[in-house]
């Protein structure tokens, strides 16, 4: 379970996140929302501890994330697995030592099995076979799914994804979709998705909450966010030019 | 004039910055350096991109300074009729500080600015922070390898370097100046003390120090795409260069008093 509690965070004056609260209970889908550049990778990056809160407190499985020494940490990031927006995959390894990276560094296991978890990996990304390329070689959506790989290689009960349906064309998008749902009911995961494609919030959330101003103003299921009365969801999901979002820029200039 | 103190004032914070951030850095590094397991392999990696690709450029750059040092004394030497003592000047000027400035100072251009470039693209397609949800600490994946890697390397490139230096100074004197390659030998080495080989490869493994965390701190601090890469590459190369001066003009001055 994750459990993030009014969390704040300022960068340099800016304040990007201004105490926001969620709560994601084992094996569901949370998918939030937001505008660009609203925090809500900001977000993701508490749950891991690259970022600590200025205020606030982020809670995995009942451990504060920015409280732990380093062994604490490891146990808890052995648990998550991340996917970052343009992939983040190591260029100076081959596909096959990225996946295995976290399997390599942290726990002792011998090379057959090691070659057969990254194998089993990619294959369930769709990409059996390719471990000698390298990351070079690869398509934008390839990469998306070689870093789906990495992290689910190291069998993680949460996984999190930073806009994984951002930069690809529409049928990879629908793909890496169908892959995130057949994750979660084939490994059973808590999923964290970060997105501000909708098609995609509604294909895989069990659960949807969005980000605006730093704060958590709404969350509940697909079908409640649809139907939502709130101006302010109902803008973003519905992607009008007018209502109260913009009318707030408006103000500023 | 109020644009000025504001600029001053601008600067003298990015300093401190400066200084603060690379003093945590020193920090952590050596508290990562001491966290088992030290992977040799990683370390081996650097060994050879750092000490072993770096041969070819550090040798010519010595063999040329050997031999522009012999020119350049022979002029005065030939004057006062002692050539022979060329040998020991050519000798005693590349070992105490010739040799580790310059092999210091093409390393930094060659190596730091490349561990720059590398640490600050992880940084902007967020490898780095791949790092740190796959449980690795950068430091310890990045930083470790390369200090130990820059601070054993550098000192056996400039022991490489001065010999290469001192063969520079040999070709000139025994092919030029008529000089006998015994004579250039005995008087190379009647000249060189032992303190004057420990003091010129003691510095090198603080200059090697120096490039490490400048360049991998200033590849932490990348911000913003390529641009930020580039900046930043100027950056350690340039303040790499002005710590290594400074650093050798504190140690000169030290072993001055400590060894007179």
């Amino acid at each position: 379970m994750i459990d993030i509690i009014n969390v704040s965070k300022n960068f340099n004056s800016h304040r990007v996140l201004d105490g926001a609260s969620l709560k994601i209970t084992d094996g569901q889908t949370m998918v939030i929302i937001g505008r660009s550049g609203c925090g809500k990778s900001v977000l993701l990056k508490h749950i891991v501890g690259i970022l600590k809160p200025d205020k606030g407190q982020v809670f995995v499985d009942g451990q504060e994330v920015s409280k732990l020494n380093d062994k604490e940490l490891e146990g808890i990031l052995m648990k998550i697995g991340m996917v970052f927006q343009g992939g983040a995959l190591f260029d100076s390894m081959s596909v096959g030592e990225n996946v295995g990276f976290g399997l390599i560094e942290h726990q002792r296991i011998d090379h057959k099995e090691l070659l057969e978890r990254i194998e089993e990996s990619l294959c369930l990304v769709g990409l059996c076979g390719i471990q000698n390329l390298m990351p070079s070689e690869l398509s934008g959506g390839m990469k998306k799914r070689v870093a789906l790989a990495r992290a689910i290689c190291i069998k993680p009960e949460i996984i999190l994804y930073d806009e994984p349906t951002t930069g690809v064309d529409p049928i990879t998008a629908d793909s890496i979709n169908e892959l995130i749902r057949s994750l979660h009911d084939k490994l059973k995961v808590t999923s964290v998705v970060v997105t501000h494609d909708m098609k995609s919030a509604y294909r895989i959330a069990d659960r949807i909450a969005m980000l605006y101003q730093g704060k958590i103003i709404a969350e509940g299921t697909p079908t409640e966010i649809q139907n939502t009365t709130h101006p302010i969801v109902h803008q973003f999901i519905n992607g009008l030019s007018q209502g109260p979002i913009t009318e707030t820029l408006e103000q500023f200039r | 004039m109020k644009k000025i103190f504001i600029d001053t004032g601008k600067r003298i914070i990015s300093f401190l910055y400066f200084i603060g951030g690379l003093s945590n850095l020193v920090g952590q590094t050596f508290r990562w350096l001491f966290v088992p397991p030290l992977k040799g392999e990683r370390v081996f990696e650097q060994v050879k991109k750092i000490g072993v690709d770096s041969l070819p450029i550090t040798s010519t750059v010595a063999l040329f300074i050997g031999i522009i040092m012999a020119l350049q004394t022979a002029v005065l030497m030939q004057r006062l009729g002692s050539e022979m003592y060329i040998a020991s000047i050519v000798a005693l000027s590349l070992v105490r500080e010739l040799g580790p400035v310059i092999t210091a100072l093409v390393v930094a251009g060659r190596v730091g600015a490349a561990i720059t470039a590398e640490i600050g693209s992880m940084q902007v397609t967020e490898q780095v922070d791949a790092l740190q949800t796959l449980a690795t600490n950068p430091i310890k994946y990045l930083v470790v390898p390369r200090l130990l890697a820059l601070s054993l390397m550098l000192p056996v490139l400039t022991l490489y370097a001065d010999i290469i230096g001192i063969m520079g100074g040999w070709l000139i004197c025994v092919h030029k100046l008529g000089i006998s390659s015994q004579m250039y030998l005995n008087i190379t080495f009647d000249a060189l003390l032992f303190k004057d080989l420990f003091t010129g490869l003691f510095k090198t493994v603080i200059f090697g120090m120096l490039i490490a965390f400048v360049s991998c701190y200033e590849g932490f601090n990348v911000e913003g795409g390529a641009e930020g890469v580039g900046s930043a590459t100027r950056n350690a190369v340039v303040k790499a260069f002005i710590l290594i001066i400074m650093a050798d003009c504190f140690f000169t001055a030290l072993f001055y008093f400590i060894f007179p």
